[in-house]
């Protein structure tokens, strides 16, 4: 297979260690132009807009310095599709400065606020036109890099447990095969039980796509530094799936449970809507948990980077960054932390719903 | 509250992508991995199983062997203490037999010695009676000579008659 010929072949490693070197070294010098930025366009420096732009989402894929890739803004108005690059929309332009308005097929459209929303020809909103926004943005980028460093890690270590079938695993296999286990049986088994096999695709994608995810949010520069997992509506998505396969799974003990539980009747009319809440609110602090961990995380990290530029003094570093360290290494432990708890708390729902009694 | 606000659009695609990945990865990782991995335990414990039926085995394999070589050493010890006893009773027998064999032949040489010692005895006996009977013939001869001792004598006898 080539994904593992290409991992494994010697000068990979070599390679990218030095590019990650490189990138490291390259990331003073950023900070320090984004502060000449600031001074130069004579703005008070904002924390806030620096922590909400790179919490938030947007149609440009930062890369460092003033380089930004740009993404396809995909449009569905009520007069139809339109698909433009959001380089027409100006990947740059500063609060205060006029944004750029671009002409499309039905509407005219401008960046406001980060959305993109159609204009009439003085500038104005429009508010009678309907535009839904399904644009392959930064956080849609994000996640299909992860998305495919996911499936050429697993693809290639899949060919070697079928190249290398009844050994003992090596390299990136023998990484991985212990978390394999460990989310099969420590999470899955003690949890579901004898049913367990038909959930692990889910939670072992679930995990996974956490995990790297999350992993990906903490790197600082351009193949990372993303916030996906801190995002409520990626949290939403995978909390949803876990809803639906929760109640999919359900079995009759599970709806007896909910509906006619073994209480005296007259608390029927408050233990049936607490029982029912009770579907909604699991896969509700799930969605909670992992947006707020994460965001959390990131908040805190570019508050301490943003203390260096608050006090205008490179030697607030000497105090942010071992602090950023601190951060960064907790927040290394948190990746793991939330993608195994997300993992394990959807694995017992599923345990509560799949679970036989016998009365 | 933008924050908390869930993107339509993020939504849309982070649905489609996840279950594009689900699907991938379901059926091209997870299930060969999975697979692979339960195969590989299966083979472990097998092999692990039949490790210990192969020990069991060996174990049962020394057992045998080290009873048989007992009864073996059993077998032979019996062999060796009946043979001492039946070359000690061979020799005891021999010697016994030895004695008896010599008490016989000694019984019969003191019957001979008894025999002959009788026979010469009666031979001496005959000879004396004859050179007694010679010796009192020459005497009674001797005697007779005068009929006065012969009228004697048969006085004395007649008087030793009573009637």
């Amino acid at each position: 297979m080539i994904n593992s010929s290409i991992l494994n072949s010697k000068i990979f490693k070599p390679l990218l260690i030095s590019a990650l070197f490189l990138l490291f070294c390259v990331k003073p010098t950023l900070s320090f132009s984004q502060e000449k930025a600031a001074e130069g366009s004579e703005k008070p420096f904002d924390p806030k807009e620096v922590v909400f732009e790179h919490i938030g989402d947007s149609h440009a894929l930062h890369v460092f310095g003033k380089t930004a890739i740009p993404l396809p803004v995909i449009l569905y108005t009520d007069k139809g599709l339109e698909i433009f690059s959001s380089e027409k929309l100006g990947l740059h332009h500063e609060e205060g400065h006029e944004a750029p308005i671009y002409k499309g097929e039905h509407y005219s459209y401008k960046l406001e606020n980060k959305k993109v929303v159609a204009v009439n020809e003085a500038g104005e909103v429009n508010k009678d036109a309907k535009i839904y926004d399904f644009s392959i943005t930064r956080n849609v980028a994000s996640m299909w890099m992860g998305m495919i460093i996911l499936l050429i890690v697993f693809f290639s270590i899949t060919s070697s447990y079928k190249k290398r079938a009844g050994k003992a695993p090596k390299g990136l296999q023998s990484w991985l095969e212990p978390v394999i286990l460990f989310v099969r049986d420590d999470v899955a088994i003690p949890n579901i039980g004898s049913k367990y096999a038909k959930y692990m695709p889910l939670l072992l994608t679930i995990f996974f796509f956490i995990l790297i995810n999350n992993l990906l949010g903490l790197v600082p520069f351009f193949p990372g530094g993303f916030n996906l997992t801190g995002n409520i509506a990626v949290t939403l998505v995978l909390s949803f799936i876990v809803l639906i396969v929760i109640n999919f799974s359900g079995n009759k003990y599970y709806w007896k449970h909910i509906f006619t539980p073994d209480i005296p009747l007259w608390l029927y009319p408050i233990m049936v809507p607490v029982e029912i809440i009770g579907i909604i609110s699991k896969p509700f602090a799930l969605m909670i948990r992992l947006f707020a961990n994460i965001t959390a995380g990131h908040i805190i990290v570019l508050s301490l980077i943003s203390l260096i530029f608050i006090f205008k003094t490179a030697w607030m570093s000497t105090v942010s960054v071992p602090f950023v360290v601190f951060m960064d290494c907790i927040e290394l432990l948190v990746a793991f932390l939330q993608a195994f708890i997300f993992t394990m708390l959807t694995s017992l729902f599923i345990g509560m719903a799949v679970e036989e009694h016998h009365h | 509250m933008e924050l908390v606000t869930p993107d339509l659009g993020l939504v849309v695609w982070t649905t489609i992508s996840f279950a594009i990945l689900l699907f991938l990865l379901g059926k091209f990782a997870w299930k060969p991995i999975l697979g692979a991995l339960n195969e590989r335990e299966r083979f472990i414990e097998d092999s692990l199983s039949k490790a210990e039926a192969a020990k069991d085995e060996m174990a049962r394999l020394t057992n045998e062997n080290e009873s048989l070589l007992k009864l073996a050493r059993a077998e032979r010890d019996q062999i060796l203490t009946e043979g001492r006893k039946v070359k000690e009773q061979m020799i005891a027998d021999a010697k016994e037999l030895a004695h008896k064999e010599g008490a016989r032949m000694i019984e019969l040489a003191r019957v001979e010695i008894n025999n002959q010692k009788s026979i010469a005895m009666a031979d001496v006996k005959n000879q004396v009676a004859t050179l007694s009977l010679q010796i009192a013939e020459k005497v009674l001869r001797k005697q007779f000579e005068d009929h006065q001792k012969q009228d004697e004598l048969v006085s004395q006898l007649l008087k030793e008659v009573k009637l």
